[in-house]
C-alpha cells in the first residue's frame, strides 16, 4: 500500500490558478451563519412562490382545484437554494466561476461555529447530532400524537386528515432522520480519526450535506401549514398524485434529502477508500468503519432512484405528466418498484451503521477480540448487496407477476444469512469474555435481542402465505419499529454513550445513563410487541378506527408508548447536566480503556486530529493478546518500517510475545 | 453551548406550535342532540359548488343550519343525539355530472328506502350515466348504510347560486328529504361518492379529502 | 489483587469457576437449557396457541396461512430461545465480577476466529434458509396462490372447474362487489357460499386499495385499471371481516365493511333475490368487465369498460352518457346469459341440490368465458 497520507491544510503541491487576489474578508455584520440562511430561505420561497404563480396560474387544473402545486415546488425548492446560498455553501464555487480566490473563513472559536459552515468534520459531526436530535424527538412527539389517537377504537382526537398528516410526518421525519442518524454525526466525527485522517475527502462537500440535510428539516415541515399530506411515509401514487399541496412539501422535502444523502455517501466513501492512514489495510480498518463504507455505498447507488421518483410525482403534480396515473400511459407500479428499489436499501442505510456500532463496542467491554472480524465485514457487504435484489417483497400482494413471488422470497430469505453473521460475531465475542456492564454496553446488548424479534418476524413477511395476513398491517409495523428503533436507535445510544467523552470531553452519568437504558428497554418492548398481535388480529396500518375488541391491547402499547417516550426525556436530562451543567465530570482520553485508534487522540481532538499522520500497526481489537503492537505509532517513530509487513512490537505488558499465527498480523 | 441549546429548544416549541395550530384548525361542531330525548330532529343541510369562502373558495361544501340560530355553519361535524328520527332536507344547489359508479344512484338506508323531491314525490334510484339526470353529490354513510343521491341544477339558470352560503327560497336547488333512525353512539363518517373534487386527479382529493368541505362526521351521542 | 497465569502461560484474568483445574462445560450448559426450553415452548405453541392462530381456519388459504405460520414459528422460536439462552448464559457466568485477577482474559488464537464454529454456523443457517424457501413455495403454490394477489394473468390457478367469480370494486372509500353470474349486479354486501372456490377480481375505480378479507385469508391491492385475481375456496360459514389495508385517504380508517359465509342454499337464494331487487339499477351500470376506466382528469366521470377504447382518442368523454352503453360487444354475452340462467335456476327452486348444480353452471359458464 503506498503512503497515502491525507494532505495537509495548507494543500501542499496544489497549484492555484493565477487569480485576481483573494477576496476580501467580510466584515463582522455580513458575516454568514443560520440566521442569514433563514433569510435566504424565506426570500427564496417568496420568490419561487412568485414565479411558479406567474407560470402555472392559468392552468385550467389550478383554477379548479385552486392548488398551484408549481407554486409551492418552486417556492421550496428555491427556499432551499436560498437557504445554502446563506450559509455560504456555494460562496467557494461562485468565487472560483468568477477567477476570484475565495476569503478563507477562519474556523470560529467559540459556540457560533456551530450555527455557520464549518470545513472540521468534527463541527459538522456535532451539527449532525444536535439536527439528528431535532429530528428524532419531533418525530417522537408526533409519534405520541398517533398512540393518543389509538387510546379510543371510533372517538376522536383529531381529524382523520389531520391524523393521517401526523402519520406521514411522524414516518417522513424518522425515516429522514434514520438514514442519516449514524452515517450523519458518528460517520462525519468519528471515520477520519479511525482511519488516521485529518479531514474528509471533500469537506466543502461535507458541509454542503449537512445542511442540506437541516433544510430537509424545515421542508418536511412545511407540509403542516400546506395541509398536511394523506400517503404516509410511502407516497403510493396515484393518492399523491391527487393529494393537496402538502405532499410537494413530501417530495420536494425526500429529494432535498436524498441530494444529501447521496453527497455524504460519496464523501465518506472517497474518505474511507482514499485517506486512510500509511497500514491501516483493509483487514485492519475498524469494523465500524466497514459498516460505514457499505452504508456509504447503499447512499450513493440507491438514493439516486429517490431522487428521480419524487422527481417524477413532483411532474406529475405541476406538468401533469401523469407517469403514475394509469389512465393515460403512466403506472401505478411505477412509483412502488422505483420508491421500494430505494426503500428496501434504506432500510440496511439505517441497520448497518448499527450493527457497526455494537461490533465496535462489544471487544472494549468484553476486554476480548472480535470474533470473526472477516464474517462481520463479508456479512456487512452481503447485506448490503442482497439488499438491492429484494425490494418486491413489499409488492407480495399487489399484483405483481406472480412468478417473481417465489424469486423474492429467496433472496429475501437468503439476506437473514448475513444478518446471521452479525449474531455469529457478537455471540463469538462474548463467549468466555470479561463483561463489564457499562451503559453503551448495556444498549449493545439490547440491539441483539431486539433486532432478533424484528429480523425473524422479517421472515415471516418473507413468507408468502404468511404476508398474506400480515402484509400492511400492524405486524409489518411492529417489525420495522424493532429492526429500526430495537436496531439502530438502541445501536445509536450505544454510540452516544461509548464517544460521548472523546465527542464533548464529558462523560455523561452512569446512574441516568443506566436509568435511561431500562426505561427505554422495558418500554420499547412492551410497546411494540403487543403491536405484532395487534397486527395478527387484523388491525391495518395507518387507521384512525380499529375493532373495539383490539381497545386493551391498544391502550397498553399507548401507555407504554408515552413512558418510552418519557425514557428519551431521562437523556436529554443526562446529556444536558453532564455536558452543559455538570463542571466535575471531565472526560479523560480515553476512559473506556478503548484500542480504536479515535481513543488515542488527546481530548479534545486537536483541530488537525493528528500531529503526525499515524502509522497503523494493528486492527484495533488486540484485546487480551500479550505482546500485540499497539494500535498504531502516533510519534512517527515507525514510519520507516511502513510497507513492510507488522511486526509485532513489544508492547510493554511482560515478557511473552504472543504467536504471529493468531496475533494481530492475521486478518490482513 | 447554552445559546445553541437555547435556539435548539426555540426550534422545538416552534415545531410543537406549529403542530398544535394544525391540530386546531378542525372546523367546528354543529349540536343537535342536547336537548331532545325522544322525538325527532329535523337537520337542514345545503351543498353549495364553488361558492364558498374561507380558505377554499373553490371547493365544493356543506352549509348546516345550526338548529339554535338558524345560521348556516360551514362544517361538516354534526353532533346527533342516539336512537333518535333524523328528519334530513338538503338543498342542493350545486350543478350535476354523472356518477362515477351507478351503486351510488340508488337511495338505501333511509326510512321506506325512499327519499322525497322537492314536488313531492318520492324516489328510489337515479339513472346517474345520463345528462338528464345530473348527479351533483350523494349523501353517503357507509357504516349505516345510508345513500342519498342529490341531483344536479343547471348552471345557465340566472338564478343559479353563485356565493355562499345559497338561499333556498331565492336560488335554483333541489330539495331531497329523507329521514333515518341514529343507531347507538359512535362517529360515523359520511362522504359524496361523485367525485366532486375538481382539479385532483380522480376527482377525490381536496374537498374530498378535507373535513368541512364533503367528508364529515355524525357524531351520535349517547 | 494477584495476577493469575492464564491457560497459555500469559498474564491474564481467568473467570472464578475455571479456577483449580474445573472446566464447566459450558456448551452442553447451553445446549440442555436451550433444547428443554425450544422442546416445551414449540409444543405448547402448537398445542396450545397453534389452532387459534390467525387467520382461522374459514377457507383453504386461511388455514394455509395458519399452518405456514404455525410451521415457522416452531421453527423460530427455537432460533430465538437459542440466542436468548446463550445471551443470557453469558451475562450471567461472563460478567466481569466473575472474574478473579487484573487485566484482560488471554483466550488465544480461537478468540479471533474459528473455523469449525464459523463453517457450522453459516450452513446450519443455510440449510435453515433454504428449507424455510422450498416450504413457503410449496405452499404458495398448493391452494393456488395462497389467498395471494396473482396480478391479471395469474400461473397458480386452482384445479376446481367451478370458480365463482365475484368482483371487488374499491372506490374511495367503499369496496362494492359485482357478481357476474347474477346479472352483473352490484352490491356492498360481500356473501359468498361455502364450500366453493371463489376468485376474488379486485379493480380499483381511482387509488391504489387493498382488499384484506381477513378470515378468508386473502389479501389483493386493488390497482386502476388492472384486474387482481386472488383465490380461495371456503370451508366455514361465518362473518368475515373486510378492511382496505393500503392507505388510500383520509377515510382509509373507515373503510371496512363485513362480509358472510352462507351454505350454498342460502347463497343462491339470497342470490336470485338480490338481482332481483337490483334489477333497476343493474341496467343503468355499465356492462360487466374485469377492468374500468375511470375518468382521471377530475369533478367527473362514470367508470365504463376498457375494451374497445382507444386510450387516446378524441371522443373520450368519460363524463358522457354515451360510452358506457357503446361499448357493449363482448362483456355483454356474458351478462346475458348468466341472467338467463339465474333466472332459470329461480324457476327451477332452490333447494340444495339444484342449488349447487345451479352454482356449478354458473360459474363454469363465468369462468369459461372469462379465466
Amino acid at each position: 500500500m503506498s503512503l497515502d497520507i491525507a494532505p495537509p491544510p495548507d494543500r501542499i503541491g496544489v497549484v492555484e490558478p493565477p487569480t485576481r487576489g483573494p477576496l476580501a474578508r467580510r466584515p463582522a455584520w455580513l458575516s454568514q451563519h443560520i440566521g442569514t440562511a433563514a433569510i435566504g430561505a424565506v426570500a427564496g420561497y417568496a420568490l419561487g412562490h412568485y414565479l411558479g404563480n406567474t407560470i402555472a396560474s392559468g392552468y385550467v387544473h389550478v383554477q379548479t382545484a385552486a392548488e398551484n402545486d408549481l407554486a409551492v415546488v418552486l417556492g421550496l425548492a428555491l427556499g432551499v437554494v436560498g437557504w445554502l446560498l446563506g450559509i455560504g455553501v456555494f460562496n467557494y464555487p461562485i468565487a472560483k466561476m468568477f477567477g476570484r480566490k475565495p476569503a478563507e473563513v477562519p474556523e470560529a472559536a467559540n459556540w457560533t461555529r456551530y450555527v455557520r459552515m464549518s470545513l472540521d468534520h468534527k463541527t459538522v459531526g456535532l451539527q449532525y447530532l444536535i439536527a439528528v436530535f431535532t429530528f428524532l424527538f419531533t418525530g417522537g412527539l408526533l409519534a405520541m400524537a398517533i398512540r393518543t389517537e389509538l387510546l379510543s377504537p371510533t372517538s376522536h382526537i383529531y381529524g382523520p386528515g389531520t391524523y393521517i398528516s401526523i402519520v406521514g410526518e411522524h414516518g417522513t421525519i424518522m425515516m429522514m432522520m434514520a438514514s442519516s442518524l449514524v452515517v450523519g454525526p458518528l460517520g462525519n466525527w468519528l471515520v477520519p480519526l479511525m482511519i488516521g485522517s485529518r479531514r474528509m475527502a471533500f469537506p466543502r462537500i461535507e458541509a454542503a450535506s449537512f445542511w442540506i440535510f437541516s433544510s430537509g428539516y424545515f421542508v418536511i415541515l412545511t407540509a403542516l401549514p400546506l395541509g398536511g399530506f394523506p400517503t404516509g411515509w410511502t407516497g403510493y401514487a396515484p393518492l399523491q398524485t391527487q393529494a393537496d399541496v402538502g405532499m410537494d412539501a413530501y417530495l420536494v422535502g425526500f429529494f432535498v434529502i436524498g441530494t444529501g444523502m447521496i453527497l455524504a455517501g460519496f464523501n465518506l466513501l472517497v474518505t474511507v477508500i482514499h485517506y486512510r492512514a500509511p497500514g491501516l489495510t483493509w483487514g485492519r480498518v475498524p469494523v465500524f468503519v466497514w459498516s460505514i463504507i457499505a452504508t456509504s455505498a447503499l447512499l450513493a447507488l440507491a438514493t439516486p432512484t429517490l431522487a428521480v421518483a419524487c422527481y417524477f410525482g413532483i411532474l406529475d403534480r405541476t406538468a401533469t405528466t401523469q407517469l403514475y396515473v394509469n389512465i393515460h400511459g403512466g403506472n401505478s407500479y411505477l412509483w412502488e418498484d422505483l420508491f421500494w428499489f430505494f426503500g428496501h436499501p434504506e432500510v440496511y442505510i439505517m441497520a448497518l451503521p448499527g450493527f457497526g456500532i455494537v461490533a465496535e463496542i462489544l471487544p472494549v467491554f468484553t476486554r476480548k477480540p472480535l470474533f470473526g472480524y472477516r464474517v462481520a465485514t463479508a456479512g456487512m457487504i452481503g447485506v448490503a448487496l442482497l439488499s438491492f435484489f429484494v425490494w418486491q417483497h413489499h409488492l407480495f400482494q399487489s399484483g405483481i407477476d406472480p412468478a417473481m413471488r417465489p424469486l423474492f422470497m429467496l433472496t429475501t430469505e437468503l439476506i437473514s444469512i448475513p444478518t446471521g453473521f452479525i449474531y455469529l460475531v457478537g455471540m463469538g465475542t462474548l463467549w468466555k469474555a470479561k463483561i463489564r456492564f457499562e451503559v453503551p454496553m448495556l444498549f449493545a446488548l439490547a440491539l441483539y435481542f431486539n433486532f432478533l424479534l424484528g429480523g425473524v418476524s422479517g421472515v415471516f413477511l418473507s413468507d408468502v402465505p404468511v404476508n398474506v395476513t400480515v402484509h400492511g398491517g400492524f405486524f409489518v409495523l411492529s417489525h420495522f419499529h424493532y429492526t429500526i428503533m430495537g436496531g439502530l436507535v438502541f445501536g445509536f445510544f450505544a454510540g452516544v454513550y461509548y464517544w460521548t467523552p472523546k465527542l464533548t470531553g464529558k462523560m455523561l452519568n452512569k446512574k441516568l445513563g443506566k436509568l435511561h437504558f431500562w426505561a427505554m428497554f422495558i418500554f420499547f418492548n412492551l410497546t411494540f410487541f403487543p403491536m405484532f398481535l395487534i397486527g395478527l388480529f387484523d388491525q391495518p396500518r395507518r387507521v384512525f378506527e380499529y375493532a373495539n375488541r383490539l381497545q386493551t391491547l391498544n391502550d397498553f402499547a399507548s401507555v407504554c408508548a408515552f413512558l418510552l417516550g418519557a425514557s428519551f426525556l431521562i437523556f436529554v436530562v443526562n446529556f444536558v447536566w453532564s455536558v452543559f451543567i455538570n463542571p466535575v465530570a471531565t472526560a479523560p482520553a480515553n476512559p473506556w480503556g478503548s484500542k480504536g485508534l479515535e481513543w488515542q487522540t488527546p481530548t479534545p481532538v486537536p483541530p488537525y486530529n493528528f500531529e503526525r499522520i499515524p502509522v497503523v500497526l494493528s486492527d484495533p481489537y488486540t484485546y487480551g493478546e500479550v505482546g500485540a503492537p499497539p494500535v498504531a505509532d502516533l510519534t512517527g517513530a515507525a514510519f520507516a518500517t511502513v510497507g513492510a509487513p507488522p511486526r509485532p512490537v513489544d508492547g510493554g505488558s511482560g515478557a511473552h510475545t504472543y504467536p504471529p499465527a493468531g496475533g494481530p498480523g492475521q486478518d490482513q | 453551548m447554552a445559546i445553541v441549546l437555547g435556539m435548539f429548544a426555540v426550534v422545538l416549541v416552534l415545531v410543537v406550535f406549529a403542530a398544535m395550530s394544525f391540530v386546531g384548525s378542525e372546523p367546528a361542531t354543529v349540536d343537535f342532540a342536547s336537548g331532545h330525548h325522544g322525538g325527532s330532529v329535523t337537520l337542514v343541510a345545503q351543498t353549495d359548488g364553488a361558492v364558498g369562502t374561507g380558505a377554499h373558495p373553490t371547493w365544493v361544501s356543506y352549509q348546516v343550519k345550526t338548529p339554535s340560530t338558524h345560521k348556516w355553519v360551514h362544517t361538516t361535524l354534526w353532533q346527533l343525539p342516539e336512537h333518535t328520527k333524523i328528519n334530513v332536507t338538503i338543498y342542493q344547489f350545486d350543478s350535476g355530472g354523472p356518477l362515477r359508479n351507478q351503486h351510488w344512484g340508488q337511495v338505501t338506508g333511509t326510512d321506506g328506502t325512499t327519499a322525497t323531491r322537492t314536488t313531492g314525490t318520492t324516489f328510489k334510484i337515479i339513472n346517474g350515466t345520463t345528462s338528464k339526470t345530473p348527479i351533483g353529490h350523494t349523501f353517503t354513510v357507509p357504516a349505516l348504510g345510508i345513500n342519498v343521491p342529490l341531483m344536479g341544477v343547471t348552471t345557465s339558470k340566472k338564478n343559479f347560486c353563485t356565493s355562499g352560503p345559497c338561499t333556498p327560497t331565492k336560488q335554483l336547488n333541489h330539495k331531497v328529504t329523507f329521514s333515518f333512525t341514529t343507531p347507538g353512539p359512535g362517529n360515523y363518517h359520511f362522504q359524496c361518492f361523485i367525485p366532486c373534487g375538481a382539479g385532483h386527479v380522480f376527482g377525490n382529493g381536496g374537498p374530498m379529502q378535507t373535513l368541512g368541505y364533503m367528508g364529515g362526521f355524525l357524531e351520535v351521542m349517547a | 489483587m494477584s495476577q493469575v497465569v492464564g491457560g497459555d502461560g500469559a498474564v491474564g484474568s481467568v473467570p472464578v469457576d475455571e479456577q483449580g483445574g474445573r472446566r464447566p462445560n459450558h456448551v452442553w450448559r447451553i445446549v440442555g437449557i436451550w433444547v428443554v426450553l425450544s422442546v416445551v415452548g414449540d409444543l405448547v405453541f402448537w398445542f396450545v396457541a397453534g389452532p387459534h392462530v390467525p387467520p382461522g381456519t374459514m377457507t383453504t388459504t386461511a388455514s394455509g396461512a395458519q399452518f405456514d405460520f404455525n410451521v415457522l414459528f416452531v421453527v423460530a422460536l427455537p432460533v430465538i430461545l437459542g440466542v436468548w439462552t446463550y445471551l443470557v448464559y453469558a451475562i450471567v457466568m461472563w460478567r466481569a465480577s466473575r472474574w478473579v485477577g487484573e487485566g484482560d482474559p488471554v483466550r488465544g488464537p480461537t478468540a479471533r476466529s474459528n473455523l469449525k464454529v464459523q463453517v457450522a454456523w453459516i450452513v446450519t443457517t443455510t440449510i435453515t434458509v433454504l428449507a424455510m424457501f422450498v416450504f413457503g413455495t410449496v405452499e404458495l403454490i398448493v391452494p393456488a396462490g395462497a389467498g395471494g394477489a396473482e396480478g391479471p394473468n395469474p400461473v397458480w390457478t386452482p384445479a376446481s372447474k367451478s370458480i365463482l367469480p365475484i368482483q371487488v370494486i374499491a372506490q374511495q372509500w367503499q369496496f362494492t362487489y359485482r357478481y357476474p353470474t347474477f346479472g352483473g349486479m352490484e352490491t356492498n354486501n360481500l356473501i359468498v357460499p361455502n364450500d366453493t372456490t371463489i376468485a376474488f377480481h379486485v379493480t380499483s375505480l381511482d387509488v391504489i386499495h387493498s382488499f384484506w378479507a381477513y378470515q378468508l385469508g386473502v389479501k389483493a391491492d386493488a390497482n386502476p385499471s388492472v384486474d387482481d385475481v386472488a383465490y380461495t375456496k371456503t370451508r366455514q360459514t361465518g362473518t368475515v371481516t373486510i378492511r382496505c389495508s393500503e392507505l388510500c385517504g383520509i377515510w382509509h380508517g373507515a373503510m371496512f365493511d363485513y362480509g358472510k359465509v352462507v351454505s350454498k342454499a342460502e347463497f343462491m337464494k339470497w342470490g336470485i333475490a338480490t338481482e332481483k331487487a337490483l334489477a333497476a339499477n343493474t341496467k343503468n351500470l355499465p356492462p360487466f368487465a374485469w377492468t374500468y376506466v375511470p375518468d382521471a382528469n377530475g369533478a367527473s366521470g362514470v367508470y365504463a369498460d376498457t375494451s374497445g377504447q382507444a386510450p387516446y382518442s378524441k371522443t373520450q368523454k368519460y363524463g358522457a352518457t354515451k360510452a358506457a352503453q357503446k361499448i357493449v360487444k363482448s362483456p355483454t354475452t356474458v351478462t346475458t346469459t348468466a341472467t338467463a340462467t339465474s333466472s332459470t335456476a329461480t324457476a327451477t327452486s332452490a333447494t340444495t341440490s339444484t342449488a349447487t348444480s345451479a352454482i356449478r353452471k354458473l360459474t363454469r359458464q363465468a369462468s369459461g368465458t372469462t379465466l
